[in-house]
């Protein structure tokens, strides 16, 4: 029986495999960042052990990186602190290491694939659940503990026990309105946040191999929010052409010979998946989420849902409570709810063509007021190329914020965050409790229906928006 | 790892599906970079609220979570699982874990037990109505017991598999384990192909 690219790529790693035990995989890449690496350094010099490979290992620093006044040290003591540690860790351990101000720097799941480090047929890791992220690539990537992380930096293997396998298959050609992030969040919504738990979930169909590579990663990227342990797409044109001359891409024979392995990195046509999803493109609309967690979504054309609806007394519960916190109503238009901030970038919607998304729908428009937006790169190459362009300008013209590159209000742990009852759409992965700023209610849209929310004020599409509102420039 | 045999304690039921690690312990306790000291951070919004489980009385001292499904759900925190190991948990019981946080819970010691939903269901009402009540986790036996006062006992097995079991029986630490492989590793990097990525030149 043939193979799938998951299994292509688990069984072109294994280092070990014994019965009634798990197999011991190679990864191919490792990379960190401040906040899940500092306990794994420490262990690492608790043994007197070291980094076993430091040439597949790479560290930027994301996470707590302030995206105003990068020039004066860091405000917050205990942030400096963390970023600190890493850079005293990466010097120790002869780590590779892009810090704030370095222009290499960025979310991690953005610099990996901009520098052509993330390939097909790789095994990459990070102590972060969005490296997910790679498999745009074709590569089997997955989020770890710190542990993992330690395990990873000593011997560049993990000992890992098998996964099952999901297709989700998309056929047919996305509405025009239609982007990867309503896509991957109507597959959350349909599968639930458990749904893919346990598994390696292939994206396929006509609908994704039309999809750029950001795309790709976009949907890959939240992989992790239906609960699977990752997600992958199988490399074609579309993912060489990005790869190639990438300073970390093979060239010349090397490159011939890659091509050649990654060709076959495709799911044999008669191997056979544990589950299977079937989607219709065309029938997808705008999506956004109107609860506290990922899967908790619906069309922005739809109504909040009245609690009452859900058949599973879990979801029932899970509903009521979201509402509350969320302050929504059963009944009310999704249309109709107001934000107060928009936030756009993360790794999930941080690169180039997101901002060209939103600056193509902000373009002669004004942020309503009363609204904040905050335009956040996903790493300094990707803000370079957004000035190249004039996007910055695109964003402060229309009245937004265009900050410097890192995970920003994705989680909050920089100085960009949610007050209490504020309420935002954003572009990031994650609407749980609290997860933007203590109290924070967030929409996760799309980069498009972030722009538009913007203008409008309320979660809205670039349809919604009035002709009248678009001024010629 | 601190090796796991038996627990007795008793439990805090938490009912509330797809608790992330974000409820688990917010980001702004990510700063920390050590593995201790995350007690406090626990469940730090619910918590504020007088009436959450946690602030009961009766819950003080508990050691047993029996949470509802898709616990630990999202970001790939380990601090979650050292919050939870700080507070004094020892074990977690839930109908369904996220991935990362069960990997995570198992590398730390800190048990976590699958069992049906009716079965969690029912610890829920012993617990509630019995706060008092004793609930066993039995790695040993793979069991869980909960001993009601009229002397009912509810008893449930639950899996693992058995390397797991054993790391954790032993306390095994999986990097010295790993590094036992040192032939077989060094013997895989001589056939890596020459074209796959490296972020430096050594």
């Amino acid at each position: 029986m043939g193979r799938t690219l998951a299994e292509k790529v688990w069984d072109d790693h294994v280092v070990r495999r014994a019965d009634g035990e798990p197999d011991l995989l190679y990864i191919d890449l490792h990379l960190l960042h401040e906040v899940t690496s500092p306990q794994a350094f420490d262990g690492l010099r608790l043994s007197g052990r070291k980094v076993r490979r430091t040439d597949l290992t790479l560290a930027t620093e994301d996470h707590n990186t302030p995206t105003l006044d990068i020039d004066k040290p860091i405000a917050d003591p205990v942030s400096r602190a963390q970023l600190e540690t890493l850079r005293r860790n990466c010097a120790e351990f002869g780590v590779r290491l892009h810090s704030l101000g370095d222009v290499e720097q960025g979310v991690v799941h953005v610099v990996g694939p901009q520098l052509g480090l993330t390939q097909p047929g790789t095994t990459v890791v990070c102590g972060d659940s969005h490296t997910s992220t790679h498999g745009a690539f074709g590569a089997l990537a997955f989020g770890i503990g710190t542990s993992q992380v330690e395990h990873v930096l000593a011997t560049q293997t993990l000992p890992l026990s098998p996964f099952r396998t999901m297709a989700i298959t998309v056929e047919g050609e996305l509405p025009a309105d239609v982007t990867a992030k309503d896509l991957i969040l109507a597959i959350i919504a349909r599968i639930g946040t458990g749904g893919g738990q346990g598994y390696v979930i292939e994206y396929r169909g006509s609908a994704i191999r039309a999809l750029s590579m950001e795309a790709r990663m976009t949907i890959c990227n939240m992989s992790i929010e239906a609960g699977a342990r990752a997600g992958m797409i199988a490399p074609d044109e579309t993912t060489f052409e990005y790869l190639r001359g990438r300073p970390h891409a093979p060239e010349g024979a090397e490159w011939d010979a890659a091509v050649e392995y990654w060709k076959t990195l495709r799911t044999d046509d008669d191997a056979v998946f544990d589950h299977e999803v079937f989607i219709d493109a065309a029938e997808l609309a705008p999506f956004v989420t109107w609860g506290t967690n990922p899967g908790q979504g619906a069309p922005l054309s739809a109504s909040v849902p009245d609690p009452a609806s859900f058949d599973d007394a879990s979801d029932r519960l899970a509903a009521q409570n979201a509402l509350e916190y969320m302050d929504l109503t059963p009944g009310q238009p999704l249309r109709e709810v107001r934000v107060d901030t928009v936030f756009v970038g993360s790794c999930t919607n941080g690169r180039i063509e997101d901002l060209r998304s939103a600056a193509s729908v902000l373009k002669g428009r004004r942020v309503a007021d009363g609204v904040r937006m905050l335009v956040v790169p996903g790493s300094v190459r990707v803000a370079l190329q957004a000035v190249d362009e004039g996007l910055d300008r695109v964003f402060t013209e229309a009245g937004a914020e265009w900050r410097h590159a890192g995970c920003s209000m994705c989680l909050g742990m920089n100085p960009d965050q949610l007050s209490p009852g504020e309420r935002s759409a954003s572009t990031s992965n994650r609407n749980f409790e609290g997860r933007q700023g203590k109290g924070g209610r967030t929409h996760l849209v799309s980069p498009q229906v972030a722009a538009a929310t913007a203008v409008r004020g309320r979660l809205s599409s670039p349809s919604d928006l009035d002709a009248t509102t678009t001024v010629e420039v | 790892m601190e090796a796991f045999t038996t627990h007795t304690g008793r439990a805090v039921p938490l009912r509330r599906s797809n608790v992330d690690t974000d409820q688990i312990i917010p980001a702004h306790w990510l700063k920390k970079v050590t593995r201790t000291g995350f007690e406090d951070g626990l469940f730090e919004a619910w918590r504020k609220d007088p009436e959450f489980v946690l602030n009961q009385p009766e819950r003080q001292g508990a050691t047993v979570l029996v949470a509802g499904p898709d616990f630990g759900t999202g970001s790939s925190r380990e601090h979650a699982v050292w919050a939870l190991q700080n507070y004094g948990f020892k074990a977690v019981i839930s109908s369904r874990f996220a991935d990362i946080f069960r990997g995570n819970s198992l590398k730390n010691g800190l048990l976590t037990v699958i069992l049906p939903q009716e079965t969690v269901d029912g610890l829920w009402e012993l617990t509630e109505s019995e706060p008092d009540a004793r609930f066993t986790v039995d790695l040993v036996e793979r069991q869980v017991r909960a001993v009601a006062a009229d002397g009912t006992e509810l008893v449930a097995d639950f899996e693992l598999d058995d390397n797991a079991r054993t790391r954790l029986l032993q306390g095994l630490d999986d990097i010295s384990l790993t590094l036992r492989e040192e032939e077989l590793i060094a013997a895989y990097e001589a056939t890596r192909a020459s074209f796959k990525p490296r972020t430096l030149t050594v």
